[in-house]
């Protein structure tokens, strides 16, 4: 299971606490990763990453082991850390605005 | 007995203000969905329960929530708003042709007889439609599609279509107004569109008398006469007695013609209100003054209305989906403001209140008359 770390808006939105765990199946890459938990939180849809582009929301940021990955291709592999379920992918609304 | 329910979406969530027909003492539900800038919430009229929402964030898009149960309780819609086909390009500020892209949901307006069916209007402006309850929602491609679509440009707020009137009258036939392009209609259930923008005249764009380009802030119609529409124009109060094809100016004795909201009194079709801002660039009422502005003929003739309303050092502003009016014996009128205060009249606007004084800024106020 991979964990992953919501903002409070999704958090509130999904009615789920701030880290959730979703099966991911084959390579763990951020579309994997994303896949997963939208198919998981249908509500989600939309609100990281468009939902016919797939492409990350402007001021949504990924992080993961003190990285920002938010620039990565989607097909790339997440850190081992966050494969093996010890560190958690974050999605991050980043700071901008009031 | 008869209750109003006072539906507000603000920047920061959204309120329901409810009272008895009395409308003496108020309670306040909220903020629901905190955080998040709410558009507009209305209820459909064939099922009061039944409400919408649209919730829309910088950071995480759009989301449209629904509730069965007049809002105690809401449920994430459908939230996919895709053009139809390719999408292709409108005008940009700069005048160079800018992609079509889906921003929010500015306004939403379920049909009159069935609740499950919905319109939304959006910025980038089109007009969408659910027939599910707002599970999926489709594009009513005929609007962009017409011909003057990529000419349309920005306000200063992006490219919104706000406004959409049905016709209690006549099915196929509504109405729509986008910043900034003007106004459009439709009589064949939204296939084709007709602007309807002739007899507007505005100094700031290139031919004042284009067909399309003007920056109409909203459109009032009384159900009992839909063929007579008001608008609230960047600059102008204007009026058309057949259903948009020609419009005249009926500002009169306004302090400033400039404004954003208009609404219409439940049972007087010729009473009309609007609330004058000073200017285009200050957008707050003149000398510090919140005055509503009341013509029970029409337009031309206004009356101010302030009993009860800040009369000094008042600097907000009201935006266009922000007025609204009940059904009562004696028509209540709303208003919400950039302040955060949302004002109520239960007597056609003689006097007014304050429901609440601290909310976020006010984007749109409806109200829903319960019996």
């Amino acid at each position: 299971m991979i964990r992953v770390a919501l903002p409070q808006h999704l958090q509130t939105l999904a009615r789920v606490g701030a880290e959730v765990e979703v099966p991911v199946s084959g390579a763990v890459t951020q579309r994997a990763v994303l896949d997963a938990l939208e198919s998981r939180y249908p509500v989600l849809r939309g609100t990281i990453r468009d939902q016919t582009t797939f492409k990350r929301r402007a001021f949504v940021r990924f992080y993961a082991c003190e990285e920002d990955l938010s620039h990565d291709p989607p097909d790339t592999l997440l850190p081992d850390a966050v494969v093996r379920g010890v560190e958690p992918f974050l999605i991050i609304g980043a700071l901008a605005g009031g | 007995m008869s209750s109003v329910r006072v539906l507000v979406g603000t920047r920061k969530g959204g309120f329901i203000l409810t009272s008895d027909g009395t409308r003496d003492r108020w309670s306040v539900s909220g903020p629901h969905f905190g955080g998040w800038e709410i558009y507009h919430i209305k209820g459909s009229p064939a099922d009061p329960n039944r409400l919408y929402a649209s919730q829309s964030s910088g950071w995480f898009g759009q989301v449209i929530q629904r509730s069965n149960d007049g809002g105690q309780s809401w449920e994430p819609a459908g939230n996919q708003f895709t053009y139809e086909g390719v999408p292709g390009t409108h005008q940009w500020y700069d005048g160079t042709p800018h992609p079509w892209e889906f921003k929010r949901v500015w306004h939403l307006e379920p049909s009159l007889d069935d609740p499950d069916v919905i319109y939304a209007g959006v910025e980038d402006a089109a007009l969408f439609r659910s027939t599910d309850g707002a599970k999926t929602w489709q594009e009513m491609p005929g609007l962009r599609g017409h011909g003057s679509g990529p000419n349309w440009t920005p306000g200063a707020g992006g490219l919104c279509l706000h406004t959409i009137l049905l016709d209690p009258a006549n099915a196929s036939r509504m109405f729509i107004a986008i910043s900034a392009a003007g106004a459009f209609r439709t009589d064949d259930g939204g296939q084709s569109w007709t602007p309807i923008n002739k007899g507007l005249r505005s100094q700031y764009i290139p031919d004042p008398n284009a067909e399309v380009g003007h920056c109409v802030h909203r459109l009032g119609m009384h159900p009992s006469r839909p063929n007579v529409l008001f608008m609230q124009k960047h600059w102008d109060v204007m009026r058309s007695d057949n259903a948009g094809d020609l419009w005249t100016e009926v500002s009169g004795n306004l302090p400033t013609d400039f404004g954003f909201v208009l609404d219409v009194h439940a049972h007087e079709p010729e009473t009309i209100y609007v609330v004058p801002i000073k200017s285009d660039s200050e957008h707050y009422p003149p000398d510090g003054k919140l005055r509503v502005y009341r013509s029970r003929s029409g337009g031309n003739e206004w009356e101010a209305l302030s009993k009860g309303l800040p009369q000094e050092n008042c600097y907000v502003n009201i935006l266009r989906d922000a007025m609204s009016v009940d059904a009562l014996d004696s028509c209540g009128i709303y208003f919400g403001t950039t302040g955060g205060q949302v004002y109520g009249s239960a007597n056609a606007g003689d006097s007014w209140s304050a429901i609440v004084r601290d909310l976020p800024p006010v984007l749109s106020v409806e109200v829903q008359t319960l019996k």
